[in-house]
């Protein structure tokens, strides 16, 4: 073993160790005996937000490609070739990322090792191949965007959220973008971020770490690094007016009311804010027992049902807000309602109960993740790939003890400022919503 | 690197090893008489239940479709001396998960809690279903929530195109209707609908129950009784008929000003306990639910880029069984869609699948059977799945030596006597082009929604 192979030191809630290759590849094993199973993740640090302009798409668009074959595997037989050995196989693009998982027999993982790091190094693409992917891809931005109303408003509202920041553009690329997608600006992209020194490769299951570790030596260590150029992104600069958009579409039958701020993340921003804010996300709209669902469905009834997020992991701008389905021709009162709501946490806070209740659920959820080895894999890569550390990980249970309620008062105060937010309002055409309420009278 | 490899492939296509042999199941029947079947699995401090009641939507009243999907909608809404606000800060207090659901068949639920809560969770779930309380204001929340769920499934294409494929092929059997019920339905349900309900199906005789985690036989079996203890013993039977698709215009389309056609076809299949049900499974695995590795995947979206996805798979339901498939295609090529699949269909219908497709059918599917284990929620509901088809306790050993026994003479016979494009039913939502039948106009309102 040629590995400067720095081994972390376990702890004691996941167990993750992590290695180094001399190649620079990273590689996490989380051993978990209770089946003869194991998920395999290779995760690339280059995603929608590395991409350039009238190229959006492109990082998921070389996705799909990654599948078209290797001198040693011809097009479409990778994930057929997991299949004859009984696994399952796909990928996804983020912002900030791009993975492919396997998830097969723990005596497979060779295999798949082999195969994740022949197209690490050596990916072929035909031609031919080519036009029939784009037209997968264009379908599917159909499918997930065009045949929907919401997700097409969810675009726009997005590339409101952030005014400079690339996490406005969409991961599926726009439409038109997508249609001039060529197989060189594919393969220019693969060849400048698919190396080992840009992945981290991670394994849950059922291994032992130091024969994982021998075989990503056997398999991922036999490829060079590469210089990867330094992401050049896009400040998002001080935001100075509140936006709100609105968008009728005939397709639409049931309205509805959003709200989303600007918010720090782990790695942007006040980054401090961020575990609060977790605890923040719960207490105003995590549940039935939340600030804004006992107000707003409960006590007022001008909402049938609400949730809210909070998006903290990214290694740009995160957002924190609510989705809001309103009562029959209540919606208008929403604004109102979801503001006061607001002002009333910063200005007298919140409980110690209700802070509890938050830790215990978000304190617990590191016990549940345990149970899924899919979802762990998905965790540290999630983690890794943009810089945070299995320690972030692995901290988890102190640094929500830690949350207090003027934790909680500082991070709303530092977020509910209206000119970094969009209120977004989907409905019916006007003519169509008059009928409807004309039939409802 | 290279040359390695395929040295590898070719080792690789040896037999699996037995997939799930880490699962040992045992029976638990509590003092009261309930009985679980559990997997013990102490190395993390946690508890998965799964359970189900034979009782599901298709139980549901005329004009009261709906019924068992609002039941399970307001089983966490209050129970006992617990309101709806104090029952769910108890359970977050104590970050336990409580679920329910109602499909056609079954009315089902799920409780998951940390090892050191568990008495209290139990506890809760017994006072859910046993002692429910419908407070009113519950009612009308969830309610309105109901009947926006409906309103956003019209919106979906996909949702709109399943709801009126079932519509059309169970005419005038419980199957064709809304599990979650239309406005009307839902608007006509009462307190008492839903207290009956609850009183009459969620019921011992008709209980299976899974349990996977840090807990002993015997710390389980009292907890059953807390849990399930306090309802009734039997419920009065229910009579639901066989069923089988009725005859229906081949093609349906439901005009909708979108980009992209979405279709749903289906042809008659089969249920569980018929003799040819591995012998389809593999069928169906070739034809289309094997991922990027299925016929139809390979000629509609590989070779021609017509959709993201296209799929099959077998729908066997307690009263009827059906193969149903998807897929989604601009407008103006979804006739070619439409024609690649009945073209696929047909010719595994008429030749048969190939030596090599059955063998990579098997290995996949005795191989993949362990994922299916892959956490505490996934074994638990395997543990429910088994017991519902009464496959036996020792099934998860034997499952894999029935898929190997399938022969190829077996999946052909069975693709000959399932599998035909003059049964293949077709709804297609959208703006469809090159459809060579006549289409029939449907407008939005003259279909249940």
């Amino acid at each position: 073993m040629s590995a400067a192979a720095a081994q972390a030191v376990p702890s004691s809630l996941f167990n993750a160790q992590e290695f180094t290759l001399d190649n620079g590849l990273k590689l996490v094993v989380v051993e978990d005996r209770r089946a003869p199973i194991v998920t395999h993740m290779a995760w690339y640090k280059v995603g929608a937000i590395d991409e350039f302009a009238g190229k959006t798409g492109l990082a998921h668009f070389l996705e799909h490609l990654m599948f078209k074959g290797t001198e040693a595997i011809p097009a479409g037989e990778f994930s057929k070739t997991i299949s004859r050995n009984g696994g399952r196989d796909n990928a996804f693009t983020s912002w900030d990322f791009t993975a492919y998982y396997q998830l097969v027999a723990a005596d497979r993982l060779e295999l798949v090792m082999t195969m994740e790091a022949d197209r690490m190094g050596g990916l072929v693409i035909a031609e031919d191949e080519v036009a029939a992917e784009r037209d997968v891809v264009i379908e599917e931005r159909r499918t997930r965007v065009e045949n929907s109303p919401a997700a097409l408003f969810r675009e726009q509202v997005r590339a409101a959220q952030y005014l400079a920041h690339p996490y406005r553009l969409p991961i599926i690329g726009w439409m038109h973008d997508i249609e001039g997608l060529t197989r060189d600006d594919a393969l220019a992209f693969y060849r400048t971020y698919y190396a080992p020194n840009n992945a981290v490769v991670v394994v849950v299951g059922d291994v032992d770490a130091a024969q994982v570790l021998a075989l990503a030596e056997q398999t991922y260590g036999q490829l060079e690094p590469k210089e990867i150029p330094e992401r050049i992104i896009a400040a998002e600069p001080p935001q100075k007016a509140p936006r709100e958009l609105v968008m009728h579409d005939p397709r639409v039958s049931q309205p509805n009311w959003s709200r989303s701020y600007l918010a720090p993340s782990y790695l942007w921003g006040a980054s401090e804010h961020a575990m609060p804010l977790q605890v923040l996300n719960d207490i105003l709209g995590g549940s039935t027992t939340s600030r804004l669902y006992q107000t707003l469905v409960v006590d007022l009834g001008i909402a049938v049902d609400l949730g809210s997020w909070y998006w903290p992991s990214g290694v740009g701008p995160g957002s924190l807000g609510v989705g809001i389905t309103p009562a029959e021709g209540k919606i208008d009162a929403l604004p109102e309602a979801v503001d006061a709501v607001l002002a009333d946490i910063m200005a007298n806070g919140i409980t110690e109960e209700e802070l509890n209740r938050s830790k215990r659920s978000l304190t617990a959820a590191a016990v549940y993740a345990r149970d899924s080895g899919e979802g762990l894999a998905n965790l540290f890569g999630r983690t890794l790939i943009v810089g945070r550390t299995i320690e972030d990980i692995e901290s988890w249970p102190e640094r929500v003890a830690a949350v207090t309620v003027e934790d909680v008062i500082a991070a709303a105060r530092h977020v509910f400022h209206p000119e970094q937010s969009v209120t977004g309002i989907l409905l019916p055409e006007p003519q169509a919503a008059e009928a409807a309420q004309g039939a409802a009278e | 690197m290279i040359r390695s490899m395929s040295l590898l492939l070719v080792f690789c296509l040896a037999a699996i090893a037995a997939p799930a042999s880490a699962v040992d199941i045992k029976q638990v029947v509590s003092p009261g008489g309930v009985k679980a079947w559990l997997v013990e699995e102490p190395s993390i401090p946690l508890i998965a239940l799964s359970y189900e009641f034979e009782a599901g939507a298709a139980t549901d009243p005329d004009g009261k479709e709906g019924l068992a999907y609002l039941v399970s909608g307001l089983l966490n809404e209050g129970a006992g001396d617990l309101d709806s606000l104090a029952f769910q800060k108890r359970l977050e207090e104590r970050a336990i998960h409580m679920g329910f659901d109602a499909g056609r068949d079954q009315f089902s639920g799920s409780l998951k809690t940390l090892s050191e809560e568990r008495d209290e969770a139990f506890r809760l779930l017994g006072l859910a279903l046993s002692q429910p309380r419908f407070d009113e204001d519950a009612i009308e929340r969830v309610r309105e929530q109901v009947l926006s769920i409906q309103r956003r499934e019209s919106d979906r294409p996909r949702t709109v195109a399943s709801r009126a494929w079932m519509a059309h092929a169970f005419e005038g059997h419980p199957y064709a209707r809304n599990t979650k019920g239309t406005a009307e339905s839902v608007a006509a349900i009462t307190r008492d609908d839903l207290v009956a309900y609850a009183g009459t199906h969620l019921t011992r005789d008709r209980l299976i129950v899974g349990v996977v985690g840090d807990i002993t036989p015997e710390e389980l079996a009292p907890l059953l009784d807390v849990a399930f203890g306090s309802l009734p013993d039997t419920s009065p039977a229910v009579a639901i008929a066989e069923t089988a698709i009725s005859d229906v215009n081949p093609v349906e389309v439901i005009d909708r000003a979108v980009p992209q056609s979405v279709a749903i076809f289906g042809l008659p299949g089969i249920r569980r306990d018929d003799p040819d049900w591995f012998a389809a499974l593999v069928m169906n695995q070739i034809l289309g639910q094997g991922g990027f590795s299925s016929r139809l995947m390979e000629e509609v979206r590989r070779k021609r880029g017509l959709t993201y996805g296209v799929y099959t798979y077998l729908l066997p339901m307690q009263h009827a069984g059906i193969i149903l498939g998807s897929v989604a295609t601009v407008n103006a090529r979804m006739g070619e869609s439409k024609s690649v699949i009945e073209m696929v269909v047909n010719q595994m219908a008429t030749e048969g699948v190939t030596e090599k497709e059955l063998m990579d059918a098997k290995t996949y599917l005795t191989g993949s059977y362990a994922l299916n284990f892959d956490s505490s929620d996934a074994i638990a509901g395997q543990l429910v799945g088994i017991q519902r088809y009464d496959l036996g306790i020792d099934y998860i050993d034997a499952r894999n030596s029935l898929v190997e026994a399938i022969t190829l003479d077996d999946v052909n016979r069975v693709a000959a006597r399932l599998l035909s494009t003059d049964a293949l039913f077709w709804v297609i939502v959208g703006q469809p082009e090159g459809l060579e039948e006549t289409a029939l106009d449907m407008t939005p309102e003259a279909v249940a929604p």
